[in-house]
């Protein structure tokens, strides 16, 4: 059996250079596919054969959560991603070399997101969130349009400012561990400075915690530095916007939890919770409002993707293991619904060949697939039972209330304004008389539904060593 | 490698390099011709690789040698070279561009610079003075880079107003005694990543618009979505 560390991050480096030569799209697909799928069994594999802490690698009860999340919804998103670009080839929106190029990156970014949840070095997770964002930069742009160049220049600068500020962050934690641990390469490993935390220089630590915050921030699409994050979403192809909202998201935000994890061990440091909080609910409130007036579909669930990351960051802020617990659940269930919802409404786009919500209707009576399957997803996102969104934000919802409940009636607020916004879209588009073309797409439903059943599922019961689960790592993150 | 003693000759070096990486980011606020912005740029780099090497002799880490010949030849040399030969390729070099405001651009980088230090000096007391001026002052320079970037609406001032931004960065890096290499490497490799992507934007943004002015690029958008 090998190393199944370092086969999660070999495989997709080995699958990207054959991908980079292979021609023809349907072989690169599967190829792409069986990549995707290897690194899923490793990942699962990982979950019973724990490799010991390594100086550049660490495996722990925290980023497994986060690295399973990874590979499946980087195989789930491969499925779909085959159906998808087969059409954009028949379109001529895509040239096979385009394509070959498109696989090769897609694999380096699987390998960049793995190895940033993967690194126990501050070092190590900065670069590899730096290589993650280079090749969503890359493929934001893929189409070449004024629209996508434009997308791809706008993420490509606010992602170097964000990503500069966070090595700043990461100089000063490292300054702040010199003194204690000593010079050298063991004063950036997590594992020690989660050990020696408390020792630390509380006000360096701080000032460091603020560029982390703004840095990973900006990867995270925290208002006011998400202004990257609706066009990225709206100009790449959808396998793209999929894997952005359902992963690269995560991965930022994992840098950031790892963080406060280690500003909470110093008993001298600020609170890293009221700063989390208020960027959290500032994102919610002002991406709830900006959901209203979109008319690009893919755009409008670019906003509600700022507004679940607001609603978790701010779970992850208000802490406690009901917080937290929230935060993880709501994390999960957002990547998977919204992954989801990039599955349906990519294949509806190339049905309509436009992605304005305008020249869509009546999907449910001409595509009614891809109709409720849209139907299901944008009512798990919105919160309604019996869905796993309305678990967690139930969670948060109600734990806000026993402690801070000016704070909850707030989140409750942006919360409402969410569902306000997103049902009468959902309802010009999937219901009514029908609009556009109605020509049938060679889709692919598998997916989508697999996501929608877990999301299902998790709503209607939480198996119980994943509660437990969840529960111990609420209680690691303080 | 004992602690360099404030106002030794080590530390007035030290700190009169990494100020003057500051005023080079000054320089770079008020260029209005894009060649120009490129040579100040260059000696901005030349400036940051001194400033390395001076740190790679106090701390006697001899690897530090290593990322200031990077800066030297890769960000000095090459990178504003072929910056430039864009701007030629591209007949820019004759324009000139619009920054707006050049004394409040100035007042507000002094503000930045003001603003470092207020908040750097007083977290860093602990920490030996060489590394608490360093970061101090390469705050200031990451600030006055950002500002740049913001004030600019050409591409290519962009650019190097992001590459001033990871001057200072790595100014940063090297003040940090004993930083593994591990960084300074990633950090050139970034900046080179960087400018690889960058090239190719440019030259794509350059088929579509005729112009590497980025408004061009909000224009495009067309109507509210």
């Amino acid at each position: 059996m090998p190393d199944p560390v370092a086969s999660i991050l070999l495989t997709p480096l080995f699958a990207a250079a054959i991908l980079a030569v292979l021609p023809g799209y349907r072989l690169g697909a599967a190829l792409n596919m069986l990549a995707c799928f290897a690194a899923l069994v490793f990942a699962v594999v990982l979950l019973f054969d724990r490799p010991p802490v390594g100086v550049y690698l660490l495996v722990d009860d925290l980023n497994i959560v986060f690295v399973l999340l990874n590979c499946f919804i980087g195989f789930t998103t491969s499925a779909f991603s085959a159906s998808y670009i087969g059409h954009e080839l028949q379109t001529g929106r895509l040239k096979p070399i385009h394509l070959r190029f498109y696989h090769a990156m897609f694999q380096i970014m699987l390998f960049g997101m793995n190895l940033a949840l993967l690194a126990n070095n501050i070092g190590l997770m900065w670069v590899a969130v730096e290589l993650a964002t280079l090749t969503t930069v890359m493929m934001v742009g893929l189409y070449r349009t004024a629209e996508a160049l434009e997308a791809a220049w706008k993420y490509f600068i606010l992602g170097s400012v964000g990503i500069a500020l966070a090595l700043f962050g990461t100089i000063l934690v490292y300054l702040a561990a010199r003194p204690v641990i000593g010079a050298g390469l063991d004063a950036m490993i997590w594992t020690n400075l989660q050990q020696y935390a408390p020792e630390f220089d509380p006000s360096l630590l701080n000032i460091a915690f603020v560029f982390l915050l703004l840095g990973y921030g900006t990867k995270v699409g925290l208002v006011p530095l998400h202004a990257w994050l609706p066009d990225a979403h709206a100009e790449g192809p959808t396998p793209i916007s999929a894997v952005l909202s359902g992963l690269l998201l995560n991965v930022a935000l994992y840098a950031l939890l790892r963080f406060k994890v280690l500003l909470a061990a110093n008993p001298h440091a600020i609170a890293p919770g009221p700063l989390m909080i208020g960027m959290g609910l500032l994102s919610l409130i002002f991406a709830a409002f900006m959901l209203y007036r979109r008319r690009d579909i893919k755009r409008l669930f670019a906003y509600s993707s700022i507004e679940h990351m607001g609603i978790i960051v701010f779970a992850f802020g208000m802490a406690g293991p009901l917080g937290n617990f929230a935060g993880l659940l709501q994390m999960t269930m957002h990547s998977l619904t919204k992954s989801a919802i990039f599955f349906s409404v990519g294949h509806i786009a190339q049905v309509k060949a436009s992605q304005r919500i305008d020249d869509m209707g009546g999907l449910t009576e001409s595509h009614p697939l891809l109709g409720w399957g849209l139907v299901a997803g944008v009512a798990a996102i919105v919160g309604l039972p019996p869905f796993g969104v309305f678990t967690s934000e139930f969670l948060a919802v109600s734990s806000t209330f026993a402690r801070e409940p000016v704070l909850a009636v707030i989140l409750v607020a942006g919360l409402l304004l969410a569902f306000g916004a997103l049902l009468p879209r959902l309802n010009e588009v999937a219901f009514g008389p029908v609009k556009g073309p109605i020509g049938q797409v060679h889709a692919s439903y598998i997916p989508m539904f697999a996501h929608l059943s877990l999301v299902l599922m998790a709503g209607i019961w939480l198996p119980p060593p994943l509660v437990a689960w969840f529960q111990h790592i609420a209680a690691i993150l303080g | 490698m004992g602690l360099v003693a404030p106002h030794g000759l080590s530390f007035d070096v030290a700190h009169m390099l990494a100020g003057g990486l500051v005023l080079v980011s000054f320089m770079m606020l008020y260029q209005d011709r894009l060649t120009a912005l490129l040579h100040v740029l260059a000696l901005h780099a030349f400036v940051l690789a001194l400033s390395v090497a001076w740190q790679a002799y106090i701390q006697d880490a001899p690897h530090l040698y290593i990322a200031a010949g990077i800066a030297l030849v890769f960000k000095a040399m090459l990178v504003p070279y072929a910056l430039r030969r864009m701007v030629f390729q591209m007949g820019l070099h004759r324009e000139i561009e619009t920054v707006g405001g050049v004394g409040i651009t100035m007042l507000a980088g002094i503000a930045l610079v003001a603003l470092s230090l207020e908040v750097m000096l007083p977290v860093t007391a602990h920490t030996d003075p060489v590394a608490r001026e360093d970061i101090a002052l390469a705050l200031s320079v990451v600030l006055i880079g950002l500002l740049m970037m913001v004030t600019r609406r050409n591409a290519i001032s962009q650019v190097v107003g992001f590459m001033s931004l990871e001057n200072g960065i790595n100014l940063a890096a090297t003040g940090a005694r004993g930083m593994p290499l591990v960084v300074e490497i990633s950090v050139a490799f970034s900046v080179l990543i960087a400018f690889i992507v960058i090239g190719v934007f440019l030259f794509r943004i350059r088929e579509r618009f005729d112009t590497i002015d980025v408004s061009a690029l909000d224009r495009s958008r067309g109507g509210q979505r």
